[in-house]
C-alpha cells in the first residue's frame, strides 16, 4: 500500500490500533476540506500494530485534545515536506464537549445546553472527572 | 461571588473560622438574632427533605431574616422545563442567598455559575452534602474541643454513605486522626476513598467487622444505617443487620467521653435506650446543624457584601 508523503500538515503516528477513527471524530476531521489519510493496523516494531493519520493542511489545527485520547501517540509537524517538530501530546487540563458524562444522575443528563467539561484530576493515572458530578470519564 | 458547593471549597482556616462562629452563635444566640434582618433566603428544594430544609429555614429565621420556599419541584417552573441556570438567575432577583437541594448531581454548581447571590449546596443526589459535614465537624468540635488527635469509628454502611465519605475527607485535613472502619464485608469503604483520601494522605486506618472489639478505643462513633435495599440477598441482610445495632450492652466497653453521632434518620441501628446516655450526641447534632448553617449564611452574606 502506498500513501503519498505530505507537504504541509501533520502525521499522527503510534496511535493505538483501532483508535484512528475515534481521533478522526474527536478532531472533527470529517468537516475539513483537505486530503486526509487514515492507515489502520500498520505494522510497528514497538507496538505490533498501530494506526496513523496524515492530514495535508496549510493552516494550524488544535491537537491539544490528543493527549486526552492517547498520550502515547506521536505528533509530527510537517512544513515544506520536512518534519520540523515531533512530540508527544500533553494531557490537557480540561476537555470540553469531546465526551459526554455517562452518569445518569449528572445534571448534564437532563440539561442539554450545558457544556460537557472534564477536568484532569490525576495526571499520573490519566484520570479525568466531570466538572459537575465528578464521575470518572469513560473514553 | 463565594458559594459552598463542596466541603473542600473551604480551607482548614476557613473551616475553623466558620466552626468558631457557629460555636459563638450556639452560646450567644441573642447576639445574632437580627444579623440578617430584611434579608431573604431562597430555600429551593427540588426533592423531598424535611430535616435539611427546616434546618436552613430555622437558621435564617433565627438570624432575623425571611425565607422564600420552593419545597416541591412540581409547583415550580422546573416542572415546566426551566433550566437550573434560569432558575438561579431569576431567584437572584428576589433573594439574597440560595440553599438548593436537587436530585441531579452538579445542579447547585450550575446554579452557582449563574446566580448573582451566594449558593449553598443543600445536597445534590448522592454527590455532595457539605452542610451535613459541617454539622458533623461542629458536633465533634463542641463535644471534644478539638478536631485533631482523635480516634474516629465509622460504623454500618460505609460503601454508599456519602456523609461518611465527606466526613473522612474533611477530617483527613486535620492531624493525628485515626480511622476505624467498622462494616460488613459487603459494605466496606470503597477502595477509591481509601486510595484517594486515606492512603494519599498517609492516614492510619483499620478495618474490622466487629464493633465490640474496637469500641473501647474510640473517641467518636459515627453510626449509619445498614439499608436492606443495598443487599442482593435477604439472608445476608438478616445475618448482618443486628451486628450493627448499638445497644447499652455494647456501650459498656466504650470510653466515658465517647461521642455517638448519626446523620439521621435512625431506624433501629441505635437502640432508643441509648438516647438518655450522655454520650448520645445525635440530637445535639441536629441543633448544631442549625447553628452551622446560621454561621454559613452570615459568612457568605458578609463576603458578598450584602451585610
Amino acid at each position: 500500500m502506498n500513501i503519498d508523503s505530505i507537504k504541509n500538515g501533520y502525521v499522527i503516528d503510534h496511535i493505538t490500533a483501532g483508535q484512528a477513527m475515534n481521533i478522526y471524530h474527536f478532531l472533527n476531521l470529517d468537516a475539513m476540506d483537505c486530503p486526509i489519510a487514515i492507515i489502520k493496523n500498520a505494522s510497528s516494531k514497538r507496538m505490533g500494530k498501530k494506526d496513523i493519520i496524515k492530514i495535508d493542511i496549510e493552516t494550524d489545527i488544535n491537537l491539544d485534545i490528543l493527549g486526552f485520547i492517547d498520550k502515547d501517540l506521536t505528533i509530527n509537524v510537517i512544513k515544506n515536506g520536512e518534519r520540523i517538530k515531533k512530540y508527544n501530546p500533553e494531557l490537557p487540563a480540561t476537555v470540553k464537549n469531546i465526551i459526554k458524562c455517562k452518569n445518569p444522575r449528572c445534571i448534564t443528563s437532563t440539561e442539554q445546553e450545558l457544556d460537557h467539561i472534564f477536568k484532569l484530576t490525576d495526571k499520573k493515572n490519566n484520570v479525568y472527572r466531570c466538572l459537575y458530578c465528578e464521575a470518572k470519564a469513560g473514553k | 461571588m463565594r458559594h459552598l458547593i463542596d466541603i473542600t471549597d473551604l480551607s482548614v482556616e476557613e473551616l475553623d473560622e466558620l466552626l468558631d462562629l457557629a460555636s459563638d452563635i450556639a452560646e450567644n444566640p441573642k447576639k445574632y438574632q437580627e444579623s440578617c434582618k430584611h434579608k431573604k433566603l431562597a430555600s429551593l428544594f427540588f426533592e423531598p427533605s424535611t430535616r435539611t430544609r427546616l434546618s436552613f429555614e430555622a437558621a435564617m429565621f433565627d438570624l432575623g431574616g425571611n425565607v422564600l420556599t420552593v419545597s416541591d419541584a412540581n409547583s415550580s417552573s422546573a416542572s415546566k422545563g426551566e433550566s437550573v441556570a434560569d432558575t438561579a438567575k431569576t431567584v437572584s432577583c428576589y433573594a439574597d442567598i440560595i440553599a438548593m437541594r436537587h436530585p441531579k448531581e452538579g445542579a447547585p454548581f450550575v446554579a452557582s455559575k449563574n446566580a448573582s447571590i451566594p449558593v449553598i449546596n443543600a445536597g445534590d443526589g448522592g454527590h455532595n452534602h457539605p452542610t451535613q459535614t459541617l454539622t458533623d465537624l461542629l458536633t465533634i468540635k463542641r463535644e471534644k474541643g478539638r478536631l485533631d488527635n482523635l480516634t474516629v469509628g465509622f460504623c454500618g454502611d460505609l460503601k454508599f454513605g456519602r456523609t461518611v465519605h465527606s466526613l473522612i475527607d474533611a477530617l483527613s485535613r486535620y492531624t493525628n486522626i485515626k480511622f476505624v472502619l467498622i462494616s460488613p464485608e459487603e459494605l466496606k469503604l470503597p477502595s477509591y476513598v481509601k486510595k484517594d483520601v486515606l492512603a494519599a494522605n498517609n492516614l492510619e486506618y483499620v478495618q474490622t467487622a466487629d464493633l465490640e472489639e474496637v469500641i473501647p478505643q474510640l473517641d467518636i462513633l459515627y453510626m449509619t444505617r445498614v439499608q436492606r435495599e443495598r443487599f442482593f440477598n435477604e439472608e445476608d441482610y438478616l445475618r448482618l443487620k443486628d451486628s450493627y445495632i448499638l445497644t447499652p450492652e455494647k456501650l459498656k466497653k466504650a470510653k466515658e467521653d465517647l461521642a455517638i453521632l448519626h446523620p439521621l434518620p435512625r431506624v433501629n441501628e441505635i437502640s432508643v435506650a441509648i438516647d438518655e446516655d450522655p454520650r448520645a450526641c445525635y440530637f445535639k447534632q441536629v441543633l448544631n446543624g442549625k447553628f452551622v448553617r446560621m454561621a454559613l449564611i452570615l459568612t457568605l452574606l458578609k463576603e458578598a457584601g450584602t451585610l
